[in-house]
Formats: C-alpha cells, sequence, structure tokens
C-alpha cells in the first residue's frame, strides 16, 4: 500500500462513518505526521512485542511508578512523566506525549481514542513494507496470551492473526503456559513454512539439546540478517515449572555469545537479538556479549522512544524495547555499506486506531475467531466510575479491584494479587465488561487460593518478590512488578538489599507477628500442588463480585510507604 | 553450533533402549565412590568444620576455575552446576553450598589424564553462594557464584 492508496483509504473510511471521529483533513495530517517516517538504509526490521492477545483497540496507561535503582536508575526504561518526555524531547499534550506516559491519562484517552488492534496494526505495517521493501517483521513473544478469546483457543486466533500479519520470526514467554506440548504442535504445524520460533537459551533437561533453532538467517536487499531468539529466561519460575518440564531456560550468557559468533561466520552482516529478557538485562547483556548490532527487547513492556546505545568494548549493541498491547511497532532502519551496519534510525510508532484503518482481512479474521465468544464477552458485569489499570510497580486500580474482590469473596484478611504488567485500561464511566476481566487474569493456572500464613511467611514472600524486581543486578531480576497487596500496610526501601526492604507490615493499625497466623487469598499458584487442588478461576469470583456491586467506585490504592526514593524519576504524582 | 536441531542422540537412544542404561549407570557411581569417602567432610555444618575435615587451609580465589550455573534456580531441588579447572595437576573438584544444613554436597576425584571437567546437580534450600573447590598439586582453590533460589510466581 503505498501512501496515495493509504489516505484514500483513510478517507473512504472516514466518509463511511466507519473507524474516525475526527475531521477527516485533520486526521490524513495527524496519520501522515505519525507514520510518513522516510525510509532509510538498505536493512529494515519492524518489531512487535508483548501484545498480550489484543487483538481489538483497548486503552492502555503508562505507569507513574517505574523505579529503578542502583545503576539503573534515573535512566531510560525508569523514567516516568514528565522525566520521562524531557529526556526524549516529547512536547506535552501531544499525541506522542499521551501515547509515552501517563500524564492527564483520561482527558487525553477520551481525544486521542484507543490505541492498538490487529487490524490497526496490520494497516501500518502495509504502509512500513510500501516504503521499506523486503521488511521483517519480528515478534518478541507474549502474544499467546492475555485475552479470554486466547485462552479458550489455547492461542490459536493470536498464530492464526501473527501468520496474516506476515511475521517472520518470534521468541516465547507466556506462549509457554499452555504447555510445552501445545507450542511445538505450533511450531511444526502451524508456523511450518511461516513463522520461525527462535530462542538460544532452551534446551532440553536432559541432554541440554536445542528446542528450537538459536537463529534464523534470511537476506534482505541481498544482506544476510541473522535473528537470534531470547526467550523470557525465568519462564519455569515465574511460571508453573509443570508446564515446560522437560525444558531448561536461563539468561545462558556464553551461548549468545556462541550463537552471535556461528551468525558472524555463517555471513551474517546484521545480527539482532530478538529478545525476551525484558530490558534491565538485555541492557546489562550488551554490555557483556559482543557482535551484536542491536537487541529488541520485550518483556517489561516499556514504550521507548530512542534506542540506548551499549558500548561493549567490541562494538556498539543498540537496545529497544516496544512496550505492550498491540500499542507500538517498533521500526529501526539499518544503513549496511561494506558489511556492516554504517548507520541506523529507530522510531517506536504508536497505534492509534482512529488515524489507521482496519485492514478488512485482518478485521475478518478476528470477527470470525471471536464470534463464538462473543456473547460471553460482551456481558457488562458492572460500571466503573474511575480509570482502571494495572501498570505500576506497586499497584493498579484495577489490581485493587481484584484485591478488594478477593477480601470480599473469601472473608480473607489479606489478599494477594501477582504484579503482571499485562492487562488494559478503562475510562471512567465505561462499563467493566467480563472481556476486561478476562484482560487482567486470563491465565491457565487461574486457581483462587486461601492458605493461612504466618507472618514470617507473608514477609518472606513481599521480600522475594520485591528483589525479582529490585536486585541491583539485572540478572537476578525477573521483570514483573510487586505483588499487589491488599488489607495489608508495609513500607518498601527499593535500594535496600535483598531481604531488608520490607518493614513497618500492619493490619487494621496493628503490627503483622512474625508467629501468628492471618488468613490470605491470593491466585496464580505455581506449584504442581496448587494445581491438583484446583480452586474457583479468579475471573468468576471477579466478576460474580462485580455483578452484586453493580457501581465500582474509584478503588483507593493501597501502596506502600516508600522509602529513599525522594526525586527518583521512575516516581510522579 | 549449527542451524540443525539435534533431536537424534534422544531418538537413538530411546530407540535402542540406551536411555535406560545411561540412567541406570549412574546408580553405580556413589557405590565406586564409598573408597574415599570423607564422612566428617560430608556431615559438617559449618564451613570451618567442613574445611578442616577436607584438610583445606585458607584456599586461594582463582580466575582459573570457571564455575557455570543459572543465576536463578528453575528448581531448587536440581540446581546444575559446572566446574571446569584450567589448574594444572587438578586431583579434585567439590561443590558447597553455603547456606545448606551440610555444605559439602558433592566430591569429584579426578585421575590422571582425566578432563577436570564436572557437571552434576546440587540441592538448595534458599538462596545461597555455590562454591566449587579445587585440589591441585596438594592445594586448594576455589570458585563462587550467587545462585537465587526463589518463590517463584508473579512474573511478567
Amino acid at each position: 500500500m503505498n501512501r496515495r492508496e493509504f489516505l484514500h483509504l483513510l478517507s473512504a473510511a472516514s466518509a463511511a462513518g466507519l473507524t474516525l471521529p475526527l475531521d477527516p483533513a485533520r486526521a490524513e495530517k495527524a496519520a501522515e505526521a505519525l507514520y510518513d517516517a522516510p525510509a532509510f538504509g538498505n536493512v529494515s526490521l519492524l518489531h512487535i512485542t508483548d501484545c498480550h492477545a489484543q487483538l481489538r483497540p483497548i486503552y492502555f496507561r503508562e505507569p507513574n511508578v517505574n523505579i529503578g535503582v542502583g545503576a539503573m536508575a534515573n535512566r531510560p526504561p525508569h523514567l516516568v512523566g514528565e522525566a520521562f518526555l524531557k529526556h526524549f524531547k516529547v512536547e506535552p499534550g501531544t499525541r506522542l506525549a499521551h501515547a509515552f506516559t501517563f500524564l492527564d491519562f483520561e482527558r487525553y484517552a477520551a481525544l486521542y481514542g484507543r490505541v492498538g488492534g490487529f487490524a490497526h496494526l496490520a494497516t501500518l505495517v502495509k504502509r512500513l513494507r510500501a516504503t521499506r521493501p523486503g521488511a521483517l517483521l519480528l515478534d518478541g513473544g507474549d502474544t499467546w496470551q492475555g485475552s479470554g478469546a486466547a485462552m479458550w483457543t489455547k492461542g490459536q486466533d493470536m498464530v492464526d492473526a501473527a501468520k496474516l500479519l506476515g511475521v517472520e520470526a518470534m521468541t516465547l514467554h507466556w506462549e509457554c503456559t499452555y504447555g510445552q506440548d501445545r507450542v511445538k504442535e505450533i511450531a511444526d504445524k502451524d508456523f511450518a513454512g511461516h513463522i520461525d520460533i527462535v530462542a538460544q537459551n532452551i534446551k532440553t533437561q536432559d541432554f541440554g539439546d536445542p528446542v528450537f533453532k538459536p537463529y534464523v538467517m534470511r537476506v534482505v536487499n541481498g544482506v544476510k540478517v541473522a535473528v537470534v531468539g531470547q526467550a523470557f529466561p525465568y519462564t519455569p519460575i515465574a511460571n508453573p515449572r509443570y508446564m515446560v518440564a522437560d525444558w531448561t531456560f536461563g539468561i545462558q550468557e556464553d551461548n549468545m555469545q556462541k550463537t552471535v559468533d556461528a551468525a558472524r561466520a555463517d555471513g551474517a552482516k546484521v545480527v539482532v537479538v530478538l529478545s525476551h529478557n525484558g530490558m534491565d538485562v538485555d541492557l546489562k547483556m550488551a554490555s557483556r556479549v559482543r557482535g551484536i548490532d542491536a537487541i529488541l527487547g520485550g518483556h517489561t513492556h516499556d514504550g521507548v522512544p530512542a534506542p540506548s546505545i551499549v558500548d561493549n568494548g567490541g562494538g556498539k549493541t543498540l537496545v529497544t524495547n516496544a512496550g505492550s498491547n498491540a500499542k507500538f511497532i517498533g521500526v529501526l532502519d539499518f544503513d549496511v555499506k561494506d558489511g556492516k551496519v554504517s548507520d541506523f534510525r529507530y522510531r517506536l510508532l504508536p497505534i492509534f486506531s482512529n488515524l489507521l484503518p482496519a485492514d478488512a482481512e485482518m478485521e475478518a479474521l478476528i470477527a470470525r475467531t471471536r464470534a463464538p465468544f462473543e456473547s460471553k464477552l460482551n456481558e457488562k458485569l458492572a460500571v466503573s466510575e474511575g480509570l482502571l489499570y494495572r501498570r505500576g510497580n506497586f499497584n493498579g486500580s484495577f489490581d485493587q479491584v481484584i484485591l478488594d474482590a478477593l477480601i470480599a469473596e473469601k472473608d480473607a484478611e489479606i489478599a494477594l494479587s501477582p504484579g503482571f504488567r499485562w492487562g488494559t485500561t478503562i475510562l471512567p464511566g465505561e462499563p467493566i465488561t467480563m472481556e476486561n476481566v478476562l484482560d487482567q487474569t486470563a491465565i491457565t493456572y487461574p486457581y483462587v487460593t486461601l492458605t493461612q500464613m504466618k507472618g514470617s511467611q507473608i514477609k518472606q514472600i513481599l521480600e522475594d518478590v520485591c528483589d525479582n524486581l529490585f536486585n541491583a543486578d539485572p540478572y537476578y531480576q525477573q521483570g514483573g512488578d510487586m505483588v499487589r497487596v491488599g488489607g495489608l500496610a508495609y513500607s518498601c526501601d527499593p535500594t535496600a538489599t535483598a531481604g531488608n526492604r520490607i518493614g513497618d507490615m500492619e493490619l487494621n493499625g496493628k503490627p503483622i507477628d512474625a508467629e501468628k497466623t492471618y488468613k490470605v487469598a491470593g491466585w496464580a499458584p505455581v506449584s504442581e500442588a496448587a494445581r491438583d487442588a484446583g480452586g474457583e478461576p479468579i475471573w468468576d469470583l471477579v466478576a460474580r463480585n462485580l455483578r452484586a456491586r453493580k457501581t465500582i467506585a474509584a478503588p483507593k490504592l493501597n501502596l506502600p510507604h516508600l522509602k529513599n526514593v525522594d526525586g527518583n524519576l521512575g516516581l510522579a504524582g | 553450533m549449527t542451524l540443525e536441531l539435534q533431536p537424534s542422540r534422544r531418538g537413538f537412544l530411546r530407540q535402542t533402549g540406551l536411555l535406560g542404561l545411561a540412567v541406570s549407570a549412574v546408580t553405580f557411581l556413589p557405590r565406586m565412590a564409598y573408597a574415599s569417602w570423607n564422612k566428617a567432610a560430608f556431615g559438617a555444618k559449618t564451613m570451618a568444620d567442613t574445611y578442616k575435615a577436607m584438610g583445606v587451609d585458607s584456599p586461594t580465589v582463582s580466575a582459573d576455575i570457571q564455575l557455570n550455573a543459572a543465576d536463578i534456580a528453575e528448581n531448587g531441588a536440581v540446581v546444575p552446576v559446572e566446574a571446569i579447572s584450567k589448574i594444572p595437576n587438578t586431583t579434585q573438584i567439590s561443590f558447597l553450598v553455603e547456606k545448606n544444613p551440610a555444605m559439602l554436597t558433592a566430591q569429584f576425584d579426578i585421575g590422571p589424564d582425566t578432563l577436570p571437567q564436572i557437571s552434576t546437580r546440587v540441592k538448595m534450600g534458599q538462596t545461597s553462594n555455590v562454591i566449587a573447590l579445587v585440589k591441585a598439586d596438594g592445594k586448594f582453590y576455589t570458585a563462587s557464584k550467587e545462585i537465587k533460589v526463589t518463590l517463584g510466581g508473579c512474573g511478567g
């Protein structure tokens, strides 16, 4: 699709009143300014990641708390709000400022509309391909999980959508929670001849044999380009190990170096890593592994407009992160001269659904895959008076709704909810549908648990998760956010060492007793025993609670009292 | 490194029944090691007592020992560790887990003309330093690495 065809499509859609609430002339201008980035060089890579099965346009509020500690403090991706805009020189109040930050979210979301949606993404991919012949479309993973329809089809809706979109290669994380057999089935059947799963760091438990190709080679405009895969290193720890019982993961830095060297020896003039490490881990890896031109990263859901350039003694490596929920697509243009990368351009383009008409073929596929589930997904459970979102280091308002529901429905004193980074946003006054609840909860181990826990055990859990988030060495981080806590007040010093960050734990104004037992509700247990014990899926519990309440007042967030992070640029209002 | 996957080795072992044999062969190993079983060292409850029972006196930290292990254990019950010694005349490689009730978890005697490269699995109850202790020419050398053992869940 060239520019003229695109503009024609845009005005046709607008005339038909289909997609564009904006004045068409203004919409065209805005779309041109955003999406007509001039092509550059001779090798282009298009990068999507962490869409979490969001096929339809959604709202997604970026965090106002994304604290970096140690060497990670006050640098990308640990910048929020105004500090973010200042660092990346983004004009406040603009579409871009709205895409990248939480600032005045409700106001600008109403103005600029929903983001993402595979039909709109498909239109932009076609438009980018038109100006960048041979461009490779790469998917960083967390594609098959995150919605009710994806869960009920075991990822099939996303597999079909990725194929139609024209993805060349992908790597894995949440995909693995459908079980290793399902992943292999898709790799060997659906993806055969279409999409390569790449992962240098997934091996068999017994002999250490590779499960997937460590990299694939593609020729782009005569240039050999190697795409090395790096799956989420801590999949068997962050998610149930029994789902990938025969596989072992890890960062595998030595093997990454060997893989990069092998790709170079194989004639690659460009080597990129398609990574699900998370940005802090990618930045460290980039400083230690030589010969990588760029790490296209995901997992931590950081929408970062410009790459970090890391010097590693052997050269320079670009590190990017392309956000989540199909809200962005990264465009990396390389100029390859004399057998090596001589220059680049990078853009992280937000997908504004009202500036990109829906691609008819993709829209039809989405409608078809959703059809069996529409009535279930569309059930209106309650109306939200406040803004409901998840993303943030310590809590989100939708998590608070889940915590409140857990405490009420299980008659618990304390509730814990996982610090996932996926989950969409609902504007004030909107209904909360079953689809919205599933967008926050659709996992293959959704069991609600009720446990008698000693105060010391609760402390250990909080410390453990907190270390996964704030360990000063990124290789010891897992990339999720802090476990969400209901009922219990506590303080947190992100800069302290493991085991020493959590304090002042109180329940109803009384200090938590290390030896006393408390009734704790939670969900998403990772042990095999918990799976065998079963339990109500969390979405049923939350739906029941919402139906009974009908109107949900803006929840009051239970947040820890933070210590030693005053002035941290990853912390705002 | 090649692009070819290698399922053939397992396939071959399965077909021939060697997989079962390979597993059962492992069970003979401890018996073979009984000859030099150092009961005092394996039963010691502090690092000082362990080293004393092994005859270790202030070992030297050595960059010639490569200790390979994950930063975070996937399963604390079976944590793969590997030590490769480049120190000449290496005669013994041991693995110690600092925070285990008994620190010494495995000890391998290295015969002459044997590659001093050992892979094994250790059990860990909590985050701890793991130490590879190498004996060469009667002297002791170490390399260590922290391996985190976490409760799991709550990722990404």
